[in-house]
C-alpha cells in the first residue's frame, strides 16, 4: 500500500479508466495574467480525447481560469492576457488567423450557476442554431435530439414554449447542457457545474456526463473530489504557490490517470489534499 | 424543592416592548407615515382629475377632438391640435427610441468606462438630462427652424422634443442593459454569437420591460410640454390637421394655454374638456408600457 491510510475517495468502475486516446488540447507553459499579476503560471497538460479530465483544487488555484483559455472567454475579460501555447486539434488557438467566435462554436460551455436566457425553452436550445444559421424547418427535430440527449425531452416535451427559468435547478442546467450540445460542439467546458444543485439533480448530471462523454470531450472544473473521482478519467490537480512577498499563483501539481491520481498520487500536496489533510 | 424556589427567585426577564424608546416609537408610526405620503399623491391627482372632469364636462363631447379652433367657443374644438399632439409625439417617439437605445448600447456594451472621455459622456448625459425645457426650445430655434431651415413644423418640433428627452431615455436604457446578469452574455458569447447577436438577441429582448418604461416617461414628459414648443412657433390658432412632418402645427398644451388665458368662461371650459383629451392621451400610453412590460415579462 501506499502511505494513504484513508483516501475520501477512489474511483469504482472500471468503465472510468484512463483509456489512451489522442489529445483535443495540447497546453505548453501557458501562463495567463489578470494586468500584471499572474494567475496561472507555466501550465503543461494535454486533455485526450472523449476523456472526461477534471481540474481540482483549492480556490483562487486558477482552475477556472485556465478552463477559459480553452475558448479564448479570457478574451472578453479585460486586462487578461494569455500566453503560452494552446493548442487544439494541432492548431495555436492564440495564433493570428483564428476567428474567436468560429472557435466557440466548436467549444460549448456550462457554468456555475444554470444560466438558460429568459427565453422559452424552446428558444434557449435553438438558440445556438439560429446564430449559426440553422434552416428553420430543421430546427424542431435538433431541439428535440439535443433535449432528449440531455435528459430532458420526457420532463418539458409538453412545455416547450414555457419559460426555461420556470424550470427547477437541476433541469435548468440541463437544459444549459442541451442549448451547449446543440452547436455540435466537440468540447464541452463545465465550469462547477453542479455546485449549486442538490445531491440528486448532480447524480443527473454527472450520469448525464459520462454518456456524453461517447460523443464529446468534456473538460470539468470541480470543488467536490467525490465528483471528479466518480466521472472522470483523468485528473489535473492545481495548487496555490505563495511568494514570500505573499503573492498567490495557480500552478499544475500533478496529472494523470484518476485512478492512479486518487491511490498513489505522486506528489505530497495532492496526498494532503486529496485526504483532506489540506484545503 | 428548594431548587425550583431558587429558579423562580431567578433574576426576571422582561421582554414586553419598551414602548418608550423613540426609535419603537418611530417604527410603529412607519405604516401610518408612509400611507399619508402615498395618500397625499393620490389626493392630488383626485382632485385634479375630478376637478377638470366637472369643470370640462359641459363640453365633453367628440366635439373637441373632431372640430377646429374658432372664435367662438361653443363652435371650437382641439382637432388641429389633438393631431399635431399625435404627430409630434409618433415622430418623437420613431426619433428617440432608436437613438437613445443606441446611445445607451454603445455606452453599457462598447465604450471602455476606464477612458475619460467616455466618463465625461456619462456625466453630461446626466447633465442634459437636467437641463429646463425652454433651454432646449432656444436650441430648436436656432439651430433647426433657423439654423438648418425646418420652419416651425412637426419635424421641428419633434427634433426638439427628442433633444430634451434623449438623455431620459439614455439613461433609463442605460440602467436597464445594466440590469441584464453578465452570465446571459457569456452564456451566449459561449455558444458563438457574435456581439451584434448578443445585444440583439438576449441583451436588448431581456432589457425591454426597463427600456419600455423610460421611453413612456420620457415621452409622457413630452406629450405634456408647451414651453419649448411654442418658442419653435408651435400656433396657436391653426384650422388644419398636420399632414405630414412638414405641416404647419400646435399642439394640446398650446391650444390648452391658449384657451385658459381667454377672458370667457367658455374657452376655459373647452380648454378643461381639452385637458381630459390629454390626460386621456397619457393614459393609453402608460397602458401602453404596461402591456409591454408584461408581455416582454411573460415571453421573459
Amino acid at each position: 500500500m501506499s502511505s494513504i491510510t484513508v483516501p475520501v475517495a477512489v474511483p469504482s468502475s472500471d468503465l472510468l479508466r484512463d483509456v489512451s486516446s489522442s489529445s483535443v488540447f495540447e497546453l505548453r507553459g501557458v501562463n495567463v495574467h489578470y494586468g500584471t499579476h499572474l494567475a496561472v503560471s507555466d501550465v503543461s497538460v494535454d486533455i485526450a480525447e472523449h476523456q472526461i479530465t477534471a481540474f481540482i483544487g483549492p480556490s483562487g488555484c486558477g482552475k477556472s481560469t485556465l478552463l477559459r483559455c480553452f475558448n479564448r472567454t479570457n478574451d472578453l475579460i479585460v486586462g487578461a492576457t494569455v500566453s503560452g501555447l494552446v493548442r487544439y486539434h494541432g492548431i495555436n488557438l492564440y495564433g493570428p488567423d483564428v476567428d474567436a467566435i468560429e472557435l466557440r462554436r466548436r467549444i460549448g460551455m456550462v457554468f456555475q450557476k444554470p444560466n438558460p436566457f429568459p427565453k422559452s425553452i424552446f428558444d434557449n436550445v435553438a438558440f445556438g442554431p439560429r446564430v449559426t444559421g440553422m434552416a428553420k424547418r430543421d430546427l424542431n427535430d435538433w431541439v428535440e435530439v439535443c433535449l432528449r440527449r440531455a435528459a430532458l425531452w420526457d420532463e418539458v416535451k409538453d412545455k416547450l414554449k414555457q419559460s426555461g427559468l420556470s424550470l427547477s435547478g437541476g433541469q435548468q442546467q440541463r437544459l444549459c447542457i442541451a442549448r451547449a450540445i446543440a452547436v455540435r460542439p466537440d468540447v464541452i467546458l463545465m465550469d462547477e457545474p453542479c455546485s449549486a444543485l442538490d445531491p440528486i439533480a448532480t447524480a443527473r448530471i454527472e450520469e448525464l456526463m459520462i454518456e456524453l462523454r461517447e460523443e464529446f470531450t468534456i473538460v470539468i472544473v470541480t470543488h467536490n473530489m467525490q465528483q471528479a473521482a466518480r466521472i472522470s478519467n483523468r485528473t489535473a490537480f492545481f495548487g496555490v504557490d505563495v511568494s514570500e512577498v505573499g503573492v498567490r499563483r495557480g500552478v499544475l501539481i500533478e496529472e494523470g490517470a484518476t485512478y492512479d491520481l486518487f491511490t498513489k498520487p505522486r506528489q505530497t500536496r495532492t496526498e494532503e489534499y486529496i485526504t483532506g489533510r489540506f484545503g | 424543592m428548594t431548587d425550583i424556589n431558587a429558579a423562580n427567585s431567578a433574576p426576571i426577564i422582561d421582554l414586553r416592548t419598551s414602548k418608550q424608546h423613540p426609535a419603537r416609537l418611530a417604527d410603529r408610526l412607519l405604516p401610518t407615515i408612509t400611507r399619508a405620503c402615498v395618500a397625499i399623491g393620490l389626493l392630488v391627482l383626485a382632485t385634479l382629475v375630478v376637478q377638470v372632469f366637472v369643470e370640462g364636462w359641459p363640453r365633453l363631447s367628440l366635439d373637441v377632438i373632431t372640430k377646429f379652433p374658432a372664435r367662438k367657443a361653443e363652435m371650437a374644438g382641439a382637432r388641429s391640435a389633438f393631431f399635431g399632439t399625435i404627430w409630434v409625439i409618433g415622430f418623437t417617439a420613431a426619433l428617440c427610441i432608436p437613438i437613445g437605445v443606441g446611445a445607451a448600447v454603445y455606452m453599457e456594451e462598447l465604450a471602455d468606462n476606464n477612458r475619460w472621455w467616455n466618463r465625461l459622456i456619462e456625466v453630461n448625459v446626466q447633465n442634459l438630462a437636467a437641463v429646463p425645457s425652454i433651454v432646449y426650445g432656444i436650441l430648436g430655434l436656432s439651430f433647426l427652424v433657423r439654423g438648418l431651415g425646418l420652419g416651425q413644423t412637426v419635424i421641428a418640433g419633434a427634433l426638439t422634443l427628442t433633444l430634451m428627452v434623449l438623455p431620459t431615455v439614455i439613461i433609463a436604457s442605460r440602467e436597464a442593459i445594466k440590469a441584464v446578469p453578465s452570465s446571459l452574455r457569456q452564456a451566449s458569447i459561449g455558444l458563438g454569437a457574435t456581439q451584434l447577436q448578443t445585444i440583439g438577441r438576449v441583451v436588448l429582448p431581456a432589457a425591454t420591460p426597463g427600456i419600455a418604461t423610460g421611453v413612456i416617461l420620457a415621452l409622457s414628459r413630452a406629450i405634456g410640454e408647451a414651453a419649448p414648443l411654442i418658442l419653435i412657433g408651435g400656433l396657436t390658432y391653426i384650422k388644419f390637421s398636420p399632414t405630414g412632418p412638414s405641416s404647419a402645427f400646435t399642439v394640446l398644451p398650446i391650444q390648452i394655454f391658449n384657451w385658459i388665458s381667454r377672458p370667457q368662461e367658455e374657452f376655459r371650459t373647452l380648454a378643461a374638456a381639452a385637458i381630459v383629451v390629454l390626460l386621456g392621451i397619457l393614459l393609453v400610453l402608460n397602458s401602453l408600457a404596461i402591456w409591454i412590460r408584461n408581455h416582454a415579462r411573460r415571453n421573459a
